[in-house]
């Protein structure tokens, strides 16, 4: 604020639009009188235009019959079902495709940005040359390779290829084996959760020594050999009560087992390479920033390699990484809409495409859809936020 | 302990450390386990790599007019030399192309003078750019004036139609975002959160959504018989979704001008909009130059998505050629190529932005 010589009368005030304050006010209400005459004559628009198509509004059309099929789905869901479990079939395969190209993002991701640093240089120049080659095409253009390109010029479910004659790929899909679970298999989880209970009591009793006696165990191998270890164990004594489904080829076509639709195939594929891609750029400028004295001085206090990476390294890095990696989640949540470009069933494109032409209710329906991938925006950004936190914490 | 005179002559560096091999063995085969992946990666690249040439050089088909030229194993760039009008160009008259190659002429003729540091007159053209150009080549594209014959926007695509949506989309969208990051930043509590909500809702959102919205509930919101153009419609949903990405690039730049400056040009007695124009802006917009080239790139690949909405860019008159049925069969020609041109495009604007972020930071 600059402060003025008073020339006035201290009781005589400046005019009103002299005010700072005062003019801030007049500016937020006219801000806010110009968007509220906005949405009136939008709403004015909008009712008049939907009166003219003979358009209802509301949502009571959600329990309407869809009356059409859905080629994935993850709940029971025919015909005969509503555009409400239309809605949840769509938001579900959204979420299936998503969390796999989260997963496999991350993992092509991480292990190319640290092959990029590599120091044999011919890994370091393949690494690059993925990374250049896969952030710079579009997306959709990619998506429609692997679909149209590739899996759809795979031979047909007669000439499959096989991996043993137990997984098939032709060109409806991947059929994998599917496990069939017999009588005794319930004590298998009980198990396992115990173990995973018990390694977690573990990992808080072994920090509490190592912080009083300065001795430590290897927890992560012990408790990850009792949550592998146990259950099959259980699993050898009770008789291994589980036999794999293997798929058949019958007529025409596959029966029996797990059937990966090639439109989630090709999504997921072009998604994780396609995201990996940026992820491996983070990781490796990430731990680019760490300062090469940090190894140096975790060294000189004669910590054993795998532990600088794990103590200094890593941590540090962790801290420059997980905000950029954040918006590459909801990137990949957010490009896994193009689903309805090669008609995987996902939320756009059973939802904001097919249910949107039956019924013509433009407005719900898009409302529904944006608010869906709001809210997931939300909820992940949310959730990384915490989890920066808890990594920042190690600052001092 | 012995002690010398004179400093020993300084001997060369042993034979195992310079050269060609001494290079190789630190880089490549510096120990066992190197040496395995090395050799790995050899096995990796021959198996990548050859077949790609085989197909797309030496077995190629370069020469001929119809699919019946393409006898080899190899790739059939035929295709794409049959074409190569229609990718570039979409369907506009043939006849009137020469409208849309100087708009082309005129485009790189002024993003070359920006790029290239050290010429002078940069403000001049880049005012003339932002202003005059898109009256130009709105006049030359749609025609209707001065005698040439109108070609309507459902003619227009291929590449075309590409670079007119990013370019548009971004040049629109610069002022709405500036507005908003400087809206953001305010300190009147009714104006910052409009903003704030604005960008997150624009930020959260997929681009398909908007495009779908862009499409079916512009007509709505838009009186009775108010026709709006498909590429309009398109462009509005491009624009708003870049213009929140755009606000969050300002907002960096902004953010890395020390509060110095602005509470120095206060302490001159300058108004709020004379702070900005002409002490923070300026300086921001400087630094933000590299992301701006970040979000044009992914721009630039996201323009592919209007074809979902029925507008044909490159990727959406290569994904109609491929349905003809005379040229069946040809796929990877037509996606290697799309792919080929949007990388280089992608890949050259990237190596730019690297190149500007070295030269900023040497300023410091």
């Amino acid at each position: 604020m600059s402060v003025r010589p008073q020339t006035r009368s201290p009781d005589s005030k400046p005019p009103f639009w002299r005010d700072r304050t005062k003019r801030a006010l007049l500016a937020q209400c006219l801000l806010l009188a110009a968007l509220a005459a906005l949405v009136v004559f939008i709403i004015h628009n909008t009712q008049e235009n939907l009166a003219s198509r003979g358009i209802t509004t509301g949502l009571g059309f959600l329990d309407d019959t869809a009356g059409f099929g859905i080629g994935q789905t993850l709940i029971d869901y025919s015909s005969n079902s509503t555009y409400g479990r239309t809605f949840i079939v769509g938001l579900l395969n959204t979420l299936l495709v998503s969390g796999l190209g989260v997963l496999a993002a991350t993992i092509i991701g991480f292990t190319v940005g640290i092959a990029r640093l590599s120091p044999n240089w011919l890994i370091a120049r393949l690494a690059n040359g993925y990374i250049e080659i896969f952030r710079n095409i579009p997306l959709l253009l990619q998506i429609f390779f692997w679909y149209f390109a590739v899996l759809q010029s795979l031979p047909s479910a007669r000439e499959s290829m096989s991996l043993g004659e137990v997984i098939f790929l032709n060109i409806r899909g991947l059929y994998l084996p599917q496990p069939q679970f017999l009588s005794g298999f319930g004590l298998i989880p009980v198990v396992m959760m115990a173990a995973f209970i018990a390694s977690i009591a573990l990992i808080v009793w072994n920090r509490r020594r190592h912080a009083a006696t300065g001795k430590r165990l290897p927890t992560i191998w012990l408790s990850l050999g009792m949550i592998i270890g146990l259950p099959l164990l259980v699993l050898v004594v009770t008789g291994v009560p589980v036999t794999w489904e293997v798929p058949e080829l019958g007529g025409f076509n596959f029966s029996g087992g797990v059937t990966i639709i090639p439109e989630l195939l090709a999504l997921w594929l072009a998604l994780s390479i396609y995201t990996a891609s940026f992820i491996a750029e983070i990781v490796r400028s990430g731990i680019q920033s760490i300062s090469h004295g940090q190894t140096e001085a975790a060294l000189a206090l004669s910590l054993p390699g795998k532990l600088v990476l794990r103590l200094v390294i890593i941590p540090q890095a962790l801290r420059v990484i997980i905000p950029p990696l954040t918006s590459q989640y909801l990137n990949l949540i957010k490009n896994s809409s193009l689903a309805t470009a090669i008609g995987y069933p996902d939320l756009v494109s059973v939802f904001a495409g097919t249910t949107l032409n039956q019924t013509g209710q433009a407005i719900e329906v898009i409302a529904m859809t944006m608010a869906v991938y709001l809210t997931i925006s939300l909820l992940v950004s949310m959730f990384m936020n915490w989890f920066n936190a808890r990594v920042a914490l190690v600052e001092r | 302990m012995t002690h010398y005179k004179e400093m020993i002559p300084e001997r060369p560096a042993p034979h195992r450390s310079i050269g060609p091999l001494a290079w190789l063995r630190t880089n490549l085969f510096s120990g066992p386990v190197n040496t395995l992946v090395t050799l790995a990666g050899i096995v990796l690249l021959y198996w990548l790599l050859v077949p790609t040439i085989q197909w797309a050089v030496i077995d190629a088909n370069w020469l001929g007019s119809n699919p019946e030229d393409c006898t080899s194993a190899g790739a059939c760039w035929v295709f794409i030399h049959a074409r190569i009008g229609q990718f570039i160009y979409g369907l506009y008259p043939s006849e009137e192309i020469w409208r849309i190659n100087i708009v082309f002429i005129l485009f790189t003729g002024f993003i070359t003078w920006l790029g290239v540091p050290g010429l002078p007159y940069k403000r001049g053209v880049a005012i003339v750019t932002l202003l005059v150009f898109p009256i130009i080549a709105y006049l030359l594209l749609h025609g209707g004036y001065f005698g040439l014959p109108r070609v309507s926007t459902h003619r227009w695509g291929g590449l075309t139609l590409t670079l007119i949506l990013a370019v548009v989309g971004m040049v629109a969208a610069l002022p709405i975002g500036i507005i908003l990051a400087l809206g953001r930043r305010s300190s009147m509590p009714i104006v910052r959160s409009v903003c704030v909500i604005f960008i997150e809702f624009w930020r959260g959102a997929p681009l398909i959504t908007i495009l779908f919205m862009a499409s079916v509930m512009l007509p709505l919101f838009l009186p009775a018989g108010v026709g709006i153009d498909r590429l309009i419609r398109a462009l509005v949903g491009i624009t708003l979704f870049q213009s929140a990405y755009m606000a969050e690039v300002v907002r960096g730049g902004l953010q890395a001008i020390p509060q110095g400056q602005e509470e120095a040009a206060a302490a001159l007695g300058m108004s709020y909009w004379k702070r900005m124009g002409l002490i923070v802006l300026p300086q921001a917009l400087k630094m933000m130059i590299p992301g701006i080239v970040n979000t044009f790139i992914s721009l630039f690949k996201d323009t592919t998505l209007v074809m979902i909405i029925g507008l044909f860019d490159l990727l959406g008159i290569v994904q109609a050629a491929l349905s003809d049925s005379r040229w069946l069969g040809f796929d990877v020609e037509g996606y290697v190529f799309a792919a080929f041109v949007f990388w280089v495009f992608c890949f050259s604007m990237s190596r730019y932005s690297q190149y500007l972020e070295r030269r900023l930071h040497t300023g410091h």
